[in-house]
């Protein structure tokens, strides 16, 4: 054989087999911290979970619930004021604001804004809700999520109702429909699929968000759904269960974990699958 | 009406007599087509009609456009919200930090001590931003070659069937929450590394002049190394989706003669796919960076939080937002005011990263949009 044909061969089988190593490198990774998560976290599992409070340290039985229903509260609202807000924000930029010299700018502040650091957010807030509140609470553990939902929703509405054909928009509109009527009417409901997907992606984004939450809504002991105190969360709760000495405390800290990533999942396969649905029909 | 609505032409409004029989006929067309959407339906019944009576035109239409003028006004002022929210973000940290910055002025980035309780307090970001910066660098060194070649394997040479679940499990590696790779990292790899890989490195560098100190010392469960290796993980999924994403973007017909003249798979990556893809791929691997350098939950468990700056990468160390994350909360004064200063930092240093993220996928999305 051609030696130089053969150097050729031999230096692509070579990389064939790294970029292969690659991909087994990375489906690695995930199993073996989905295996790690399901083998801890099922071992934690039952009912006690869903029906107890976080117990006090050095206790050996005890739940999340309070954690659970925090972290749900937190999430509704964050998602409920961010989304409506990234929605519109969204609209305005692929609706009204196509040639709009203003528009660029929004769409760049919102790419970095997508991903900015969580943190920063969470210092944000602590300074712009947190100290004139005079209190960690949950309203502004929320207000944090708000703020981390409404770039995602913003890029993933525009980019929907961009897919939604202009022939749709100017049939309603030779047929004297209002503006907003078109939009409201015509292009939401072509691109609801779509919507939809964003607000679930922004969802499990914020689930598991862990940073903002740390001195925002703080963590709190005991049950309470009291938006202007410290509330019980999840991510917050695993946080110091994890460098806990206490054994039980570790143990709801992998279980804990295990539901996040259970629920962040789910939504994002819902999500999927919902986009996937649309492009399917 | 606003000047940005004469400029679209805002939607003429009815006129004349016959236009609900136009529009019933035109209903029937949309389902005959199968629109689905009822333009019509919705045109005669809308609310707005209803209320002012479909008699009495002048009140419908000022119905009309006083809510489409709401409409405008909202999603507007949303948009603006977005600018706002930005302004706020720098005002906010500069607020906050503005007393350490008197305080200590420039010498804040050369200090290496952090002594929050000394009298008076002596604070400096030079070990939260060596941490920063070492990490993302280590663990862009490991990503980009991997991220890389894993879209390699899923555009070339992935059977076509293993490529959606494949390309699956890498995205959803993306969406799992940061604290469980924390949590995973303290518990799991920590200790791995500790007992495996950290003594391999150390025996084997061992003597040599500079590589010895770089892989000295004891091993540790919380270390820079091990921080960066998690680190690595969790942008693996960033590099991968972007890359994979600009590799479809180039025309089959260039990879074709390549292949056709009897190129290889490599020879085609690398003369042909990479070389095209070039600004898309150094877009994502920025944008990576950026998430690298903010990273917060998945590096404060594992890197110690030590303010040392220690030759060693198997020592502890910290980050500028571990350094937040592990401290704000009980902070107060002159303390608190620099973290939010070390948070300012971090906000300029990843803007920047971002922003030049954003201007390549931009220009390539403007290449890709003239070919189109």
């Amino acid at each position: 054989m051609n030696p130089i044909y053969a150097a050729r061969r031999g230096r692509d089988i070579v990389v064939r087999a790294l970029c292969f190593a690659a991909a087994a490198f990375g489906v690695t990774w995930l199993a073996l911290i989905l295996f790690t998560l399901f083998y801890n976290g099922l071992a934690g599992m039952s009912w006690q979970l869903f029906t107890q409070n976080t117990p006090p340290p050095g206790a050996s039985e005890g739940g999340l619930v309070n954690a659970i229903v925090g972290s749900v509260i937190m999430t509704v609202i964050g998602v409920g004021v961010g989304a409506p807000i990234g929605l519109f924000a969204g609209t305005y930029l692929a609706e009204y604001g196509r040639h709009d010299r203003l528009s660029p700018v929004i769409r760049f502040i919102n790419d970095i804004l997508l991903s900015a650091p969580s943190i920063i957010i969470g210092l944000f807030i602590y300074g712009a809700v947190v100290v004139p509140m005079r209190g960690f609470s949950a309203l502004a553990g929320s207000l944090a999520l708000a703020v981390i939902v409404i770039p995602v929703v913003v890029r993933t509405t525009e980019d929907m109702l961009m897919l939604v054909p202009n022939s749709l928009r100017e049939a309603a509109s030779a047929l004297g429909l209002p503006r907003s009527l078109v939009i409201k009417r015509i292009a939401y409901r072509a691109a609801r699929a779509g919507l939809i997907t964003g607000v679930l992606l922004a969802t499990a984004r914020v689930a598991g968000e862990t940073a903002p939450l740390l001195f925002t809504a703080l963590s709190n002991q005991f049950f309470s759904v009291d938006l202007t105190n410290t509330i019980a969360n999840l991510p917050v709760t695993i946080n110091n269960f994890v460098q806990s000495p206490y054994v039980y405390w570790k143990q709801l800290a992998w279980s804990g974990a295990l539901l996040i990533t259970l629920a962040v999942l789910a939504l994002n396969i819902g999500a999927r699958l919902i986009g996937s649905e649309r492009t399917a029909k | 009406m606003s000047a940005a609505e004469e400029r679209h032409g805002a939607p003429p409004f009815f006129k004349g007599s016959c236009e609900k029989v136009f529009l019933r006929r035109f209903a029937g067309h949309m389902r005959d087509r199968k629109q689905g959407i009822g333009v019509a339906e919705i045109a005669v019944h809308g609310s707005a009609m209803e209320q002012a009576g479909s008699h009495d035109r002048t009140r419908a239409l000022n119905a009309f456009r006083l809510g489409d003028k709401a409409f405008y006004w909202t999603t507007r002022i949303c948009a603006i919200l977005v600018l706002l929210l930005l302004g706020g973000i720098i005002v906010s940290l500069i607020v906050g930090a503005w007393p350490a910055i008197v305080q200590f002025g420039s010498a804040f980035l050369t200090t290496q001590r952090w002594a929050p309780s000394a009298e008076p307090p002596v604070l400096g970001a030079l070990s939260p931003l060596y941490g920063t910066i070492l990490t993302s660098v280590i663990a862009m060194a490991i990503a980009i070659p991997v991220g890389i070649g894993i879209a390699v394997f899923l555009t070339e040479l992935c059977p076509l069937w293993a490529r959606r679940p494949i390309g699956m499990a890498i995205e959803l590696l993306a969406g799992i929450p940061s604290i469980i790779y924390g949590m995973w990292g303290f518990f799991i790899l920590g200790p791995f590394l500790a007992n495996t890989v950290q003594p391999f490195f150390i025996d084997l560098f061992a003597g040599v002049p500079v590589l010895g100190s770089i892989f000295g010392g004891p091993p540790s469960y919380l270390s820079l190394f091990n921080a960066s290796l998690i680190l690595a993980i969790m942008v693996l999924p960033f590099i991968t989706a972007i890359s994979r994403d600009v590799f479809a973007t180039v025309p089959p017909v260039l990879k074709e003669a390549a292949y056709g003249v009897g190129c290889t798979t490599w020879e085609v990556v690398r003369h042909v796919v990479l070389p095209y893809t070039r600004v898309g791929v150094i877009g994502g691997v920025m944008l990576a960076l950026g998430r690298a350098l903010g990273e917060t939950m998945a590096v404060t468990f594992i890197i110690g939080n030590s303010f040392r700056i220690s030759p060693s990468i198997f020592a502890p160390g910290t980050t500028i937002s571990a350094a937040i994350a592990s401290e704000f909360a009980e902070s107060d004064g002159l303390h608190q005011s620099s973290l939010m200063l070390l948070g300012l930092l971090l906000f300029v240093l990843t803007f920047f990263v971002l922003a030049a993220a954003r201007l390549m996928l931009l220009r390539l999305e403007k290449k890709a949009g003239k070919q189109a």
